[in-house]
């Protein structure tokens, strides 16, 4: 019976997934007229439906073990009509918003390493300013550019949760140079295991290095980068995966607010836009959190790739003009 | 025995005072988030842009949009906080700064206990976050 239940839940979930991630798009379909410019639709409905939505992108990423702002710059931009400019800028809050409310509790349980986001954020935080300022740029030029560019870096991310394979935790034989002055080391308490972790860390100026184009990804479409730093920090680096995922969390809280003050001193973050999506998101990330043990995450994280893959097709096929996506 | 109360797994002292700072600001900023939203929404303070007006244009890009709707860029909205669109950039502001302020409280650790490489990489990363919240970079070209 208990099994049976299950089953039902876990489509029924799945049928109001899909339902509400398509919502957007079949509104915009019906009525052309709200898809160009969202003039024929009174202007309130749009606060309750970007707050279901992103509280369901919320649920979904944290099921997922995604960042919100990788999701929610794709669907947001593909199926709602809004200009990219100011879906990335809402995205990077919304990114912003989520890191910094779960940084505290990441940094008092040892999880998120202050002194290993301290270096990487140097590096990330300068290079999004400089991401975030080409992308205004590039977008001036074409806004189809920088779709063609987010559908390819959203496809690539796709392939990247397909084909990670994160290592709990890693064999650090001997730290380098670098990690050393920096002190690239620490000790948690691992409730699950229920056993005490040492790390330390290794081939820090590589990792450096990689935050460079994360940086300038992060800032360039405005996507957070947690699927990014996590790969880095934990199979480049050598940090085990609790930290890693808790480190990279706490690392968008300052990645993101560098470039998220150049698009909102460019006047690219609408209110009636970032306001639901920040609180929907939020919402749906504490919701998520409880979920996590009625559903099964591995269900989740395949439907997000599928997802990831489709809103990064449609991006290249809207940014080169192809038409073969609608 | 090993637990999670173990010294060798709790935090480092500038880690708790980040966190504690941290937590401060995103209620702050959350707090203000909803209130000022509020207020905007019910129009119980005049908006420079009607929404009814924001919906029609949100599909241009940012210049364009700024060129219809006559706003400006930089931190221009800190001297119009009596419109209720403007008054919504007081929170997005605050969850801005919070990183700052943190890491100027983390400087003031480090000075003290003369931790010098950590101080430049604080100081420096508190320069980048504040040249990216000036406006410098980002708010010109309007």
């Amino acid at each position: 019976m208990s099994e049976a239940l299950r089953l039902a839940w876990r489509r029924a979930a799945a049928a109001g997934l899909i339902l509400v991630l398509t919502a957007p798009a079949a509104l915009c379909a019906a009525d052309e007229p709200l898809a160009e410019n969202g003039g024929a639709a009174p202007w309130w409905i749009w606060p309750p439906i970007l707050l279901v939505f992103c509280f369901v992108l919320g649920v979904v990423a944290v099921l997922a073990g995604v960042g919100g702002g990788v999701l929610y710059v794709p669907l947001v931009g593909g199926f709602f009509p809004f200009h990219i400019d100011f879906v990335r800028g809402a995205g990077l809050m919304v990114a912003l918003a989520g890191a910094l409310a779960a940084g505290p509790g990441l940094l008092r349980r040892n999880l998120a390493s202050l002194r290993l986001a301290l270096p990487v954020a140097l590096v990330a935080s300068t290079c999004a300013i400089a991401g975030a300022m080409l992308g205004l740029y590039l977008s001036a030029l074409d806004p189809l550019i920088v779709q063609a560019c987010l559908g390819f870096t959203i496809t690539g991310i796709g392939v990247l949760l397909l084909l990670s394979k994160n290592t709990e935790k890693p064999v650090v034989s001997k730290q380098d140079a670098m990690s050393l002055a920096f002190g690239l080391s620490g000790t948690y308490f691992d409730v699950g295991m229920k056993e005490r972790v040492e790390w330390k860390t290794h081939r820090t100026l590589l990792g450096l290095a990689l935050f460079i184009i994360i940086g300038l990804l992060a800032g360039l479409f405005g996507l957070g980068a947690g699927w990014a730093n996590v790969p880095v920090l934990n199979l480049v680096m050598g940090a085990p995966i609790k930290v890693s995922v808790a480190t990279s969390k706490f690392l968008l809280s300052i990645t993101d607010t560098s470039a998220a003050w150049v698009y909102l001193n460019r006047g690219c973050v609408i209110p009636l836009i970032a306001v639901p999506s920040i609180v929907g998101l939020m919402l749906g990330s504490l919701v998520g959190v409880r979920l996590l043990t009625v559903v099964k995450p591995r269900l989740i994280r395949r439907m997000v790739i599928v997802v990831l893959f489709f809103a990064g097709l449609r991006a290249i096929d809207r940014g080169l003009g192809l038409g073969l996506l609608g | 025995m090993a637990g999670e109360h173990d010294a060798a797994c709790a935090s480092p002292r500038e880690q708790i005072i980040y966190a504690n700072m941290l937590l401060l600001g995103v209620w702050l900023g959350l707090f203000a988030l909803l209130v000022t939203y509020t207020v905007y929404l019910t129009g119980l303070l005049p908006s420079a842009v009607p929404i009814a007006e924001v919906t029609q244009h949100w599909d241009k890009g940012v210049d364009e949009y700024l060129a219809v709707t006559g706003l400006s860029t930089g931190w221009s909205w800190a001297g119009r906080l009596n419109q209720g669109d403007f008054l919504n950039y007081v929170p997005f502001a605050l969850l801005g700064l919070t990183s700052i302020v943190c890491y100027l409280v983390l400087l003031a650790n480090y000075v003290q206990a003369r931790n010098r490489t950590f101080s430049v990489m604080v100081a420096l990363e508190i320069l980048v976050l504040s040249v990216a919240a000036s406006g410098i970079l980002g708010g010109g070209g309007h």
